[in-house]
């Protein structure tokens, strides 16, 4: 599963919020996507996702252009994405969450939830034996029943990576998976990543603020500043690259953060 | 008041809590559960009321019709025309949220409300339509007392257990599950790669099919209508009190709302006929000021109604 975008460019009025980006997504690895506020990050997410048309530019899936194609249809393909605010549905269960997830179910038709009740019985048997899995896996099992506003925000986060694990879709797009997780939940979040990519071959892109987190888990990272790429390479390469670290440390020293 | 009156008084007031559950349950389907602001229920209402009405009653040179028509065939027409109007309606306003959604069908509730008044080859505008047929009403043979009431509070209770099941069925299953995950997070449904407009328009048009369902019963139970019977305090502002007060996203709230607040409005309606003479007119308004009061309370004192919505999964 590889992503390839090339020359995007994207402006909002007068404001370019992309100009002429091009990277690439390898298969089976956890590419992070660095930069300051405003770079263009999660700009360049929605586009790759679908939720918006870029100006110009092609971005490829897998060697085919998927430029322009609307979320659900990306969704089909195999992309998916989560948002830098989780989109739980607070007053369903965890477990209702993450069954409503998978496509194709012949319940969502109002007619079988009616009249073919056994069919429909056996698939949602089918989703819910997937949902434990899942819910095992995320060590959230002993939630399931709650409901889903009632979780922390990190648990939040877990349960968002547990609603692209309910999909077929093996290339996932995590915009800040870290922002407002505890630290002994943070750990658990890394290593559901890396054991989603080892054990079941997925492909992750990360928008992340907390560098740590990036080093720990990102190869390669690629920085981006006011809408362009600036570097790409392994986490100490970005370190140690001059432009980058003038655009982007130096000025979150010079803010005081 | 001899035991005759009372039984008849109650047939009466029950059938008149069925019809309203009826519209609060379509209410529900739109509101409680898919989080649709339809304050526009008077115009589906409105719409299954005459077209039934039309369809059964005797030819009449006033209006369209009459056509003489089994009372079933007034039904099921009454849901056909109040889904097609829903139809087309939803297909204006499919990606309207919340207040946007409310705007658009109240005004579509006045513009049906307007045009029941006005054109009068198909309605008889103000004068209405008279003579509308009781279910069984020949078979029964007229005259006999309380017998045609009770028919008719049998069938208004059996189809609101029909439609209290299907709705049911349909909350529990996977489609249900969609129109609750768009009422909490539209994005986070979206997300998951659904056709968003494809549910919210089925819930609108299944949901509106109910309350011209509500209208046609309506129509057969008065046995005369008129536009006047369609305005937004009785078919609409009830309608959504019972559902809040009730538990909106529950279906037996739903139900149990209409009863309370159909007694608590009949019960106002006792109280202000006690009021001197020259008040008489004020008491009208001072009526809906108390249902406004009882949702005030019911929303501090209950804020998810009197049976909340049961959202943990069941086996």
């Amino acid at each position: 599963m590889s992503i390839e975008v090339r020359d995007i460019t994207k402006t909002f009025g007068g404001l370019t919020a992309l100009r002429d980006c091009s990277l690439t997504v390898e298969p089976e690895t956890i590419t992070g996507l660095i930069g300051p506020n405003g770079a263009g990050k999660t700009t360049l997410f929605n586009i790759v996702a679908g939720a918006f048309k870029p100006d110009s530019g092609q971005i490829l899936f897998e060697g085919a252009d998927i430029t322009g194609l609307g979320t659900h249809r990306l969704f089909r393909r195999g992309i998916v994405r989560t948002f830098q605010v989780p989109n739980e549905f607070s007053r369903m269960t965890v477990r209702e969450n993450l069954m409503l997830v998978p496509s194709g179910q012949t319940g969502e038709s109002l007619a079988a939830a009616w009249f073919s009740r056994r069919a429909v019985r056996r698939q949602e048997e089918e989703i819910a034996a997937k949902v434990e899995d899942v819910l095992a896996f995320l060590n959230l099992d002993r939630v399931g029943s709650e409901l889903a506003g009632g979780l922390s925000g990190g648990q939040k986060k877990l349960l968002e990576l547990g609603r692209t694990m309910m999909t077929d879709a093996k290339m996932v797009l995590l915009d800040e998976p870290g922002a407002g997780v505890n630290r002994s939940l943070l750990v658990h979040l890394i290593e559901a990543i890396e054991r989603l990519k080892e054990e079941r071959g997925y492909t992750f892109c990360i928008i992340e603020h907390d560098m740590d987190l990036v080093e720990r888990l990102c190869y390669p990272v690629i920085a981006m500043v006011r809408g362009e790429i600036l570097a790409s390479g392994a986490m100490e390469e970005i370190r140690s690259n001059r432009t980058v670290v003038e655009a982007y440390f130096g000025n979150a020293k010079a803010g005081g953060r | 008041m001899e035991l005759g009156g009372v039984i008849e008084y109650g047939l009466f007031f029950l059938s008149f809590v069925g019809i309203y559950a009826l519209l609060s349950l379509g209410l529900n389907l739109q509101w409680g559960l898919t989080g649709q602001f339809n304050i526009g229920i008077a115009g589906f209402f409105a719409v299954g009321a005459y077209t039934s009405a039309i369809l059964t009653t005797a030819p009449s040179p006033h209006h369209l019709g009459g056509f003489g028509m089994p009372l079933v065939v007034g039904l099921i027409f009454a849901m056909v025309l109040a889904g097609l109007v829903a139809v087309l309606v939803g297909l204006l306003t499919v990606r309207l949220r919340t207040d946007y959604l409310a705007i658009a069908t109240i005004g579509i509730a006045e513009i049906i409300r307007l045009m029941l008044k006005n054109e009068e080859w198909l309605t008889n505008g103000v004068r209405g339509i008279p003579g509308i047929p009781r279910p069984f009403a020949e078979t029964l043979g007229a005259g006999t007392l309380g017998q045609s009431d009770a028919v008719f509070l049998l069938v208004v209770v059996a189809l609101i257990l029909i439609v209290y099941l299907a709705l049911e069925a349909a909350r529990r299953s996977p489609w249900g599950r969609v129109l609750r995950a768009i009422r909490e997070n539209e994005d986070g449904v979206r997300a998951a790669g659904k056709h968003i407009e494809r549910f919210r328009l089925e819930a609108f048009v299944v949901g509106s099919m109910i309350m011209g369902l509500g209208g046609a019963l309506f129509a057969h139970f008065v046995g005369f209508i008129s536009p006047e019977a369609f305005t937004p305090e009785f078919a609409t502002f009830l309608v959504w009190v019972m559902l809040i007060a009730g538990g909106s996203g529950n279906n037996k709230g739903a139900v149990l709302g209409a009863l309370i607040i159909w007694l608590v409005w009949t019960g106002t309606e006792f109280l202000t006929s006690m009021a001197p003479p020259e008040y008489v007119t004020q008491a009208g308004a001072l009526r809906l000021l108390m249902i406004g009061i009882l949702v005030q309370v019911i929303l501090l004192v209950r804020p998810d109604g009197l049976l909340p919505e049961e959202t943990a999964e069941r086996k």
